[in-house]
């Protein structure tokens, strides 16, 4: 929800005056706390996981449950993701690049997925498709049941993933104006050339950012699938379900192992982050100095 | 006013993903059968019956292969009995169920319709292939002495145990610490006495007492977890309490790891009998075409080796030879039943557990 | 469709009604079409019962009161100590500082009931943090303050990811001169500096507060769940629900929907602030 993609990362502005004491009990203070809330965590899950050794680890994370967690984890990323990029685009594309009445809260509205409560999500969900709920009954008589079933684990992930890639495009399209597609449709590209040869490289790396994050959530994705899953082991239980499902079967090391898999997810998330941002910065870069040197560069790329 | 690249390329991407949903809904909703031969059926179970499933599922598999050489999956899914039913009823396409309490059942038959209300009858012993008991865990050398029921409602004694709302077992230990007041008020003949006008006025009186005893061990209870499982942990690894009420066979079965957990077992000279039940949900199996199998792994649960598996797991089984064969692994206490304390579980959760009923008397958080 | 004629510079692009109408019919499908149907849910209970059972209940006001409060405080630190993490990576330089900035992103990638139980465990009696402050006779799992812990990982990105690129955007000519007119350093910063962060230190407040109010994944495992006491709002909604009573579980949720929805509104204020103060 935060803009996390800081465009400009420049070096660090002088610090005016601040004495050396203050400074570095200011960076003392902050590694303090990230070395607290994230740091000790992320340690300890790896030492928890490899605890007993790295057989033991393998042998959690090959147990038949625990390979149909990750299967179903991945399977339903794929599902997700791509759907919910696709919405992305076009939201973005809506709202970034055209002005219309009510827009600000069109995208409240598709913020509320971050602010809502994600057991609020798996009731609502249990409400419309339960056999005792307003579709359930109806969808049954075709012999549909969603409910405790990977599809309602799909649809909940849907619902809380949906802003992510909207979130990270609508900034950067913004930011990026209309101007280039305009010139390449003056040129006579049609519509979908100018996306595909205009906006699209323009805004790649923030969509892939999107994507990235989004796929984090679709796999970490807790508390409305706790609900509408049933916790069928080896049928509806992802990989974080899984993770408490062991947890509370004393099964710490495996509860540990799995959880690893999904700190590193997190971690590469991270890294994919971190390079996407300096993929960014170099970019805007390139084009600040292209444009110092030759100016309205309009239309070129355009075919 | 769009370009026709774009809506065709969106076109044909939508229906792509909307057929791949499609197939997942598909694939995940049609039948128990995968073909002639592979069948899969669920297996809806409360908290603390996981090994003892884990073990009847690998020899029941084992069984119907050679029988029909047809091979069986047997998927599990555990939750607190309460919570189990409730997620029956709002649609967990289970085969079977296998609860804590017989009330849990009946509530299914009585809100979704999945099963005859008489199903109790359907097989032995009230469709409870195995019974169980409660005893209590207590921290290493049993810092605060408790032996008994009414030692739970000492000031001081910090004790364990799950949310009757939504556990099975809670219930049990609801009942029994209500139980073993009276007896201990009443004497061993309490059952009888209950029936018997002649003693009413002391049979209130030990009512009230049982009521003021249970009242103080419920104020006793920092947290009431939605399952069993999940007041072992609180007492074993958040280290909460000084007491944890637990079904005997997760107790037993736990051994040599509770000893390295540093609590230690204590049997109180009285509990109640507990019996949980499984059933079959018939418009399911109907559905999907699985009757055969559940109907087979039910009673595999009464057969000789669903028994002596029951036995292992120090589930006490019905079956009076294997019980005699294996009563060495059982503590010797005196047991009494709900329906002669508490006329049934019907008048029990009516007394109890239903809304404004007892317990919700009792425990005001 | 979009035929304002001061805005026609934009209508020159395509596309506009087969995106919208997408983004419309998706949301309409996705998001609002099941939170119309919670609303509903709602509006077919009497308003006695609601009352009864979304607020006057004494557990549900217990669970609100940590929920809001822990949300809250959690927030609060994050105001306090992500101001500092967001200073210290602007401006100042040492190593290490391009991981440290990194990572300051886990909370977002990292799914919560990782987080969950490896917080309960770092700060439980024998973990390699709780057992410090047992030394002190304070008990961080399975209290109250464990809520705390769970709910300021999770909000800990947003104010630092908020302040980051307003403290850049400092002009930092405006401190030169208030030093320059004799203002102490202390002065310069609560006089100058802070003021112009405040809307973006209040965004990511708010931002932090917003997300730890749903939290459920983290805190069930480190709260111990006791009614009336480290019960948060979200656990009550599940709870309700196993125990079968829909009714309390809607009333529950659509209380939090609301409050998700007015904090969303402030935030975008708050934005809106924050870029006019920027200019």
């Amino acid at each position: 929800m935060a803009d996390t993609t800081n465009l400009s990362r420049a070096g660090a502005v002088p610090a005016h005056g601040d004495s050396p004491l203050v400074r570095r009990t200011l960076i003392a203070v902050a590694l303090g706390f990230l070395g607290l809330f994230l740091i000790l965590p992320l340690v300890l899950i790896f030492s928890q996981a490899l605890a007993e050794g790295v057989r033991v680890y393998f042998d959690a994370i090959r147990e038949p449950d625990s390979l149909a967690a990750i299967r179903l984890t991945l399977v339903t990323a794929a599902i997700v993701v791509p759907v919910n990029t696709v919405f992305g685009v076009a939201a973005a594309w809506a709202i970034a690049k055209f002005e219309f009445k009510g827009k600000s809260f069109l995208i409240t509205i598709i913020d509320m997925p971050f602010a809502i409560s994600p057991v609020v999500v798996g009731l609502i969900f249990v409400l419309m498709f339960g056999a005792t709920g307003w579709l359930g009954p109806h969808l049954a008589e075709y012999g549909i049941h969603l409910l405790f079933t990977p599809a309602a684990i799909v649809i909940v992930t849907l619902f809380g993933t949906m802003p992510f890639v909207a979130r990270e495009l609508i900034p950067l399209m913004q930011a990026q104006g209309t101007q280039e597609e305009q010139s390449a449709l003056t040129l006579g590209a049609s519509g979908w050339q100018t996306f595909y040869h205009i906006t699209l490289p323009n805004v790649k790396w923030g969509l892939l950012y999107g994507v990235i994050l989004c796929n984090a959530r679709a796999m970490g994705e807790f508390g409305s699938v706790y609900v509408v899953s049933g916790r069928i082991r080896g049928e509806t239980n992802t990989m974080p379900l899984h993770v408490e499902v062991l947890y509370n079967d004393y099964m710490i090391t495996a509860a540990f192992a799995v959880a690893s898999l999904l700190a590193l997810l997190a971690l590469v998330t991270l890294a994919a982050k971190s390079i996407v941002e300096w993929k960014i910065a170099r970019d805007m870069r390139l084009a600040s100095a292209a444009a110092g040197e030759a100016p309205a560069p309009d239309g070129e790329s355009a075919p | 006013m769009t370009p026709p690249t774009l809506q065709s390329s969106l076109r044909r991407g939508l229906p792509a993903v909307l057929v791949g949903l499609a197939l997942l809904v598909g694939t995940v909703t049609c039948s128990g059968r995968d073909g002639h031969d592979h069948v899969r059926i669920l297996n809806a179970s409360y908290d603390t019956t996981r090994q003892f499933y884990r073990e009847i599922n690998a020899a029941f598999a084992e069984e119907w292969r050679e029988a029909t050489g047809q091979t069986v999956t047997i998927r599990m899914s555990h939750a607190g009995s309460g919570s189990q039913a409730r997620a029956v009823i709002d649609g967990l396409r289970a085969d079977v169920v296998t609860l804590a309490l017989a009330a849990d059942i009946d509530a299914i038959a009585r809100h979704a319709r999945l099963l005859p209300e008489d199903w109790q009858e359907r097989l032995p012993h009230g469709s409870a292939p195995y019974s169980s008991t409660l005893a209590f865990l207590v921290r290493e050398g049993n810092p605060k002495g408790i032996h008994t029921w009414e030692d739970l409602a000492r000031e001081g004694v910090e004790v364990i145990t799950p949310n009757p709302k939504t556990s099975g077992a809670a219930r049990w230990n609801y009942l029994a610490i209500w139980g073993g007041v009276l007896r201990s008020e009443l004497g061993p003949d309490f059952a009888a006495m209950l029936q018997d006008p002649v003693h009413a006025e002391a049979v209130a009186a030990a009512q009230e007492r049982a009521r003021e005893v249970t009242a103080r061990v419920y104020r006793n209870v920092p947290v009431l977890d939605a399952g069993a499982r999940g007041s072992t942990n609180t007492f074993i690894q958040r280290g909460m309490g000084d007491v944890l009420i637990n079904w005997e066979n997760e107790i037993l079965l736990g051994g040599h790891e509770l000893d390295q957990a540093g609590v230690e077992i204590v049997t109180p000279p009285v509990s109640i009998l507990a019996e949980p039940p499984v059933a079959m949900l018939d418009a399911v199996v109907d559905q999907r075409g699985t009757r055969e199998v559940a109907g087979a792994y039910l009673d595999f649960l009464y057969s000789r080796t669903g028994q002596e598996i029951a036995a292992r797991n120090y589930f006490r089984p019905v079956t009076p030879e294997i019980l005699e064969e294996y009563s060495g692994r059982f503590p010797d206490l005196e047991l009494f039943t709900v329906e002669e304390v508490f006329g049934g579980w019907t008048e029990a959760n009516r007394l109890h557990f239903q809304e404004g009923a007892s317990f919700d008397q009792i425990y005001a958080p | 469709m979009n035929s304002l004629p001061r805005l026609r510079q934009h209508s020159v692009l395509p596309g506009f009604g087969l995106t919208m109408g997408f983004t419309l019919l998706y949301m309409g499908f996705v998001l609002l079409i099941p939170l119309a149907g919670l609303l509903f849910a709602a509006g077919q209970m009497s308003l006695g019962e609601f009352w009864e059972k979304g607020i006057a209940d004494r557990r549900v006001l217990a669970a609100y009161r940590l929920s809001f409060g822990a949300s809250l405080l959690g927030a609060a630190i994050n105001g306090v100590f992500g101001f500092i993490v967001a200073w210290v990576l602007v401006r100042y330089t040492f190593p290490g500082k391009r991981l440290v900035d990194a990572i300051v992103d886990l909370p977002f990638a990292l799914p919560t009931a990782v987080s969950g139980i490896a917080l309960t465990t770092l700060y439980a009696r024998t973990g390699w943090v709780g057992r410090w402050f047992e030394v002190f006779g304070v008990q961080i799992s399975y209290t109250w303050i464990g809520v705390v812990v769970a709910l300021t990982l999770i909000g800990l990105p947003f104010v630092v990811r908020t302040v980051q690129p307003a403290l850049e955007d400092l002009e930092s000519e405006v401190e030169e001169a208030a030093a320059a007119l004799g203002a102490t350093r202390f002065q310069t910063f609560t006089k100058v500096i802070f003021p112009s962060l405040l809307p973006a230190v209040l965004t990511g407040f708010a931002l932090s507060f917003a997300r730890a109010l749903g939290e459920y994944g983290s805190v069930i495992f480190i709260a111990g769940n006791m009614p009336g006491k480290t019960e948060i709002a979200p656990l009550l909604v599940v709870i309700r629900l196993e125990q079968y009573d829909y009714n309390g579980a809607i009333a529950i949720s659509v209380v939090m929907l609301v409050s998700a929805f007015l904090l969303l509104l402030t935030i975008n204020g708050l934005q809106w602030w924050s870029r006019r103060h920027e200019g």
